[in-house]
């Protein structure tokens, strides 16, 4: 007898239920809920101290929820396979590169290539500078350090150390931070183009509202350690929500108090 | 009323101030010591245990042993020197200057090669690994190593604790040899030392116990330099202060470390007639 397994394509691929997390006294979330389902970009917006790394962070195993649970594929990250699990199927960019300085930029690029999966030198290489070229980077580059690279080569670098294993799902923590706009653009460009070419689902957080408007499906606003409002991007001028108005229009004045 | 304001009374009182101070720091000192204990019994059960980075091994064999070369031959050589004019200064209020080369050979052997490497690594390698792990930390790349699955203990600090392990040794030899030679010059050049016979009465009194003793002690000492700079370094965080913290608090918990496992494994030599 045979048994036929039938996943469901549009079973999230990550779910934060009820998370919370602080430090001391300071309650940084308070219940995030967060549904990803694959081969969609959802972007978390909110101000400076609201949250959006910790809860990527929790979403990728790196820091423990004091409550609340966080699923993968369906299973929690309380179990230690779980996470192991989660981290091979998933790509993190993190905001400043997060480069390892003492490697060339081809090992950066297949480090999980070569100390994950073992694979031999030669081959990671080959496969490095392939993504590499798809990030628009040459085989010129991949024998430099990463501090012999500008800010927006290196965010390139970092992109193409997330996806050369084919991930599930990649996370964007402030992807264009630091870049100056035609920069940014051509990084938000090469976002959509990868996360595309791999049918992989993103989360990403910025503050760079053309940033948002570019890599998501759909956008989430994170405030005070909760989600208060979530749709489609192109809902994001007529939320009927003060706080989204206020963010997506960078006004001091209304509901969120300048982070001074 | 009397209940609520109980507790607020006995913590106020002053008699109780210099006990809950000494136990608020006891209790310090016990978590810190339960910490660095569980992180370098992690660290070690990766050093042990596949996978061993053989790459990542040689690299830092490199880093710390072949390039702590020169300052740990510097120190000796400057130490043997003082050694030899001070034993003979020594010496000669019971005229026993010949005693010159046998003494500098025994202290170099057993203590000064080995404490001396170990104190000037504490300062050049547990720095330089908690400030560079201490940047790692405080710019992502320890995240970093996570999300690619690969563990810190065993990409990162393994590969430094068993280089340091391995090298110091070889550098004590090495530091040995130099401090001798230091003493023989100082002593020749000097002191009016014939050199056939200063070599001749090193060679016949050191052992094969001295020259052993201070080589286990290196390996001890290594592998507590390389320990205590990644876990300082682990720990920082804070931006560039909390870095500089790291190296300090790392060569400060190093050296001691040193010089109190020195006294104690000198002791167990001893016992065991090492």
């Amino acid at each position: 007898m045979s048994v036929s397994v039938v996943i469901n394509p549009h079973a999230p691929i990550l779910e934060l239920k009820g998370v919370h997390k602080a430090f001391g006294a300071n309650k940084v979330l308070r219940g995030v809920d967060i549904t990803v389902t694959p081969g969609k970009s959802l972007v978390i917006i909110g101000g400076s101290g609201t949250g959006k790394s910790v809860t990527i962070k929790c979403a990728l195993g790196l820091m423990t929820p004091d409550e609340g649970e966080v699923l993968f594929g369906g299973k929690s990250l309380k179990d230690k396979h779980a996470v192991e699990d989660a981290r091979r199927r998933t790509g993190m960019l993190f905001q400043g590169g997060a480069l390892f300085d003492s490697l060339t930029v081809w090992e950066n690029v297949a480090f999980a290539l070569l100390y994950r999966d073992r694979i031999g030198r030669a081959e990671a290489k080959k496969q490095a500078i392939e993504t590499l070229a798809k990030v628009r980077l040459g085989a010129r580059q991949a024998e430099l350090r990463p501090a012999e690279l500008s800010g927006g080569m290196q965010k390139r670098v970092a992109l193409a150390r997330a996806i050369i294993a084919k991930p599930e799902l990649i996370f964007f923590d402030e992807p264009t931070t630091g870049l100056d706009p035609i920069t940014a653009d051509a990084v938000n460009n090469l976002i959509v183009e990868q996360v595309k070419a791999l049918g992989a689902a993103a989360v990403s957080i910025t503050h760079d509202m053309a940033s948002v408007r570019k890599i998501a499906d759909e956008v989430a606003m994170l405030h005070e350690g909760r989600i208060i409002w979530r749709g489609p991007v192109a809902d994001l001028d007529k939320s009927g929500s003060p706080h989204v108005e206020q963010f997506v229009n960078g006004k001091a004045e209304g509901p969120i108090q300048p982070a001074l | 009323m009397t209940d609520a304001t109980a507790p607020a009374a006995t913590s106020e009182n002053p008699l109780a101030r210099p006990f809950r101070l000494i136990g608020r720091t006891v209790l310090a000192a016990l978590r810190e010591v339960g910490r660095i204990s569980v992180f370098s019994a992690r660290v070690l059960a990766a050093c042990v245990t596949p996978v061993i980075y053989l790459r990542e091994v040689l690299r830092q064999c490199l880093k710390i042993g072949f390039y702590s070369l020169p300052v740990v031959g510097l120190t000796a050589i400057f130490i043997g020197a003082a050694l030899a004019l001070n034993i003979y200064t020594g010496g000669s209020r019971f005229n026993a200057e010949q005693f010159v080369p046998n003494i500098v050979v025994l202290g170099i052997t057993r203590e000064l090669g080995p404490v001396l490497a170990g104190l000037m690594l504490a300062g050049r390698v547990s720095a330089g690994i908690a400030a560079e792990i201490g940047a790692m930390r405080v710019t992502e790349q320890i995240d970093a190593l996570l999300t690619l699955s690969a563990k810190p203990e065993r990409y990162l600090y393994a590969p430094r604790v068993l280089a340091a392990t391995l090298t110091l040794p070889l550098l004590v030899l090495i530091a040995d040899t130099i401090g001798v030679l230091g003493g023989y010059a100082v002593a020749v050049g000097t002191l009016d030392f014939s050199g056939a016979l200063y070599l001749r009465n090193t060679w016949s009194f050191v052992t094969g116990n001295d020259i052993l003793s201070g080589v286990i002690k290196a390996g001890f000492f290594g592998a507590v330099i390389a320990l205590m700079g990644c876990y300082q370094g682990d720990r920082s965080k804070g931006g560039a202060g909390g870095v500089g913290r790291a190296a300090t608090l790392a060569v400060v918990g190093a050296a001691v470390l040193i010089l109190a496992m020195n006294y104690i494994l000198t002791s167990i030599f001893v016992q065991v007639g090492l």
